[in-house]
């Protein structure tokens, strides 16, 4: 169970039934303390989201003279015949298929790495592989900078003490600066590898046991049991990480201020979206530009929930 | 016959409890090899940050903090140079420097005095010498302003701190522990929350901080806080849910309201939790950066260390000596904070990952 089954659990519907008094007692009660939460949903989420749609359908911009006015799908048009914005849309996307399959495996190798029987000291190490997830953000993306620095860092000086003549220029040439973010982002893994491995914690070790008396080895046991046994923490995490990378903009942000070097590579949809807003300020195109990633993310996630019954196994669940 | 099998059987658990420690051995040193590799960047930082500038851009200097090594002889400092003699290569102090020959003196033998080498001075090496630059840290300090820093981000993240933890609480409460038409909606759209892009909300909200004047002001970044927020409720109202309700039934019997309840019994046996998103908060308000960067770029004077790193950047880019001095001066408190209640922290991870 985590955050995300929550969403598919079973609901009850007792909205619109008959309340005793102390019930409704109690209901307002519940009410009262749940209201942090409603009024700042109202104000900070659910009017700005529909203010935002609202937007697409206008011409506001902050630096503009004339009046605001209704513009219909004028933006919506513009969007669709706009090379920069798909262009971008690309970027994510190219980026995307490197950096989510890093995403995925890694933590997971490393739970695993954790997890072994044979490993001593597990809460030490466990702890020294998560904590430079807390590192603030725009430390670690100066330090690993300094790392895959062409010139002084030490992934080069490594390379070329294991003979590689010309070490990548990492994220100085379009060609390498996807995997140098991958590099730079090396230290978040270890958030999900501890989500990953407190899962492969939970599963009962019986099931190795019986498989190990069928004769099944290491590998079949890792496929057969762990990862179906694990799959909605993998679920979850796979569904964050897609969500996140749509989103990705901050490293190109803070590493060449968002001006897209090396050639172009680095414009990201998110980033040309908030230059959008801030740079521009035409902040009704931004939102139709917005919009749009809101609704990518959605689809997407929509089919991977799809998807989610054919390889997600919930113990204990008839479905 | 009988010695011989107990002699074999003691012969096999042997052999397998040496194949068992071996594996163990492997099994750690591969372990321990990822890990020198994955904090790597650590020392290259602390490395980098004790340099000069001058070593940074110099080929074949080593990246460990570095000076051309010198040698004091007769109140002048001078220079230490490799040179080749009959007695292979030697580290002279060069004394008097020629197109073709060049006076030098043995820093291990001064007395022997001065002698004179045949060859050029310019195409020899120079040998380094273990030397930090301390001042690096004293730079950074007084270039930006970091007392103020520290206050801002302080002063924000407790402020911020103080709204999760009072507001977070009050909702993971009434989700936890109250019968409500229609409360597995309102929590199914509390989660949901967690996957909405920010950028689909951030032009009406930004528009609205700027009408009602908070865009520069912390407001923005403090406000939005006592308001409760997805991660934050789940990881309490997870643990809310495992204190038995017996105890507040006997409350409830002695005539305790709700608020009594949730100070007297809820809180007291939920201590672990509340300090794990008091916690998360500080570590988050200290690693925020686009929220303060568009809500604070008019007034440097308020900004968090984040903001300030970053434009500390634009400035030295070319001295990275300084860039990873501000960077280690940055991480160090979330560093200790995280160390000091590791185990809390980590079992926070763990309850919004996979429920227990």
């Amino acid at each position: 169970m985590n955050m995300l089954t929550e969403l598919s659990r079973p609901r009850k519907s007792s909205l619109f039934t008959k309340l005793s008094p102390l019930a409704r007692r109690e209901a307002r009660w519940g009410l009262l303390f749940l209201s942090p939460w409603i009024i700042g949903f109202l104000a900070f989420t659910l009017i700005p989201v529909l203010a935002s749609l609202g937007l697409t359908f206008t011409n506001y911009t902050l630096t503009q003279s004339e009046p605001v006015r209704f513009v219909g799908l004028a933006n919506y048009r513009t969007l669709m015949s706009d090379s920069q914005v798909w262009k971008s849309l690309l970027v994510t996307i190219r980026f995307g298929l490197i950096a989510l399959p890093v995403g995925m495996i890694l933590p997971l190798a490393l739970a695993l790495l954790m997890n072994n029987e044979y490993l001593v000291a597990k809460s030490l190490f466990r702890t020294l592989f998560y904590f430079p997830f807390i590192i603030p953000f725009v430390a670690a993306v100066f330090i690993w900078q300094a790392m895959i620095n062409p010139e002084f860092g030490w992934i080069n000086y490594w390379l070329r003490g294991l003979g590689v003549q010309n070490p990548p220029r990492w994220i100085n040439d379009p060609n390498w600066v996807y995997p140098g973010y991958v590099i730079m982002g090396l230290w978040g893994i270890g958030n999900a590898m501890v989500i990953n491995l407190a899962a492969l914690q939970g599963v009962p070790t019986e099931l190795y046991d019986s498989a190990k008396i069928d004769g099944a080895g290491r590998w079949s046991r890792l496929i057969y049991i762990t990862l179906p046994m694990i799959s909605p923490v993998l679920f979850y995490l796979l569904i964050l990480n897609v969500v996140g990378l749509f989103q990705y903009f901050l490293v190109p942000l803070v590493v060449n201020s968002g001006t897209g070097e090396p050639a172009g590579a680095t414009l990201f949809y998110n980033l040309v979206l908030y230059k959008t807003f801030f740079t521009y300020q035409n902040m009704a195109y931004g939102s139709t530009m917005a919009w749009l990633l809101f609704v990518i993310i959605l689809l997407v996630t929509l089919v991977l929930f799809r998807t989610a019954n054919r390889w997600v196994y919930y113990a204990g669940e008839t479905r | 016959m009988a010695t011989i099998t107990i002699v074999a059987k003691h012969a096999t658990r042997r052999s397998r409890l040496m194949k068992q420690n071996l594996k163990r051995l492997g099994v750690a040193s591969l372990t321990v090899a990822l890990l020198a590799l994955f904090l790597s960047p650590f020392l290259q930082m602390l490395y980098t940050a004790l340099s000069t500038t001058e070593k940074m851009t110099t080929l074949g200097a080593p990246s460990w903090p570095a000076e051309p090594a010198t040698f004091v002889y007769q109140g002048q400092e001078l220079e230490v140079y490799r040179v080749p003699t009959e007695d292979g290569l030697r580290n002279l102090a060069i004394v008097k420097k020629g197109r073709r020959e060049s006076t030098f003196v043995d820093p291990a033998n001064p007395q022997a005095g001065e002698f004179k080498w045949q060859g050029s001075w310019r195409a020899l090496d120079r040998p380094w010498s273990f030397s930090p630059t301390w001042s690096n840290f004293s730079d950074v300090w007084e270039k930006i302003r970091f007392p103020r820093l520290f206050f801002n981000t302080l002063a924000i993240a407790l402020l911020g701190m103080i709204g999760t933890l009072i507001s977070c609480t009050l909702v993971a409460y009434g989700f936890s522990r109250f019968r409500i038409p229609g409360k597995d909606l309102l929590f199914t759209i509390l989660i949901s929350t967690i996957f909405l892009p920010t950028a689909v909300t951030i032009v009406p909200t930004y528009t609205f901080f700027t009408k009602i004047g908070w865009v520069g002001t912390w407001l923005p970044l403090i406000v939005p806080h006592y308001f409760a927020n997805a991660y934050n409720v789940f990881l309490l109202r997870q643990y809310f849910m495992t204190i038995p309700r017996e105890m507040d039934e006997a409350a409830m019997l002695d005539g305790a309201g709700p608020f009594h309840i949730l100070l007297r019994i809820i809180l007291p046996q939920a201590l672990p939790v509340i300090v794990a998103v008091a916690l998360f908060h500080l570590v988050f308000a200290w690693n925020d950066f686009f929220d303060p960067l568009i809500y604070l770029s008019t007034r440097p004077d308020l900004q968090p260390i984040a903001v300030a790193l970053s434009s500390f950047n634009g400035i030295y880019s070319r001295r990275p000596p300084l860039i990873q001095a501000a960077s280690l001066m940055t991480l160090i408190v979330p560093v200790i904070l995280f160390f000091l209640a590791q185990r809390v922290f980590m079992q926070g991870v763990v309850v919004t990952g996979v429920e227990k």
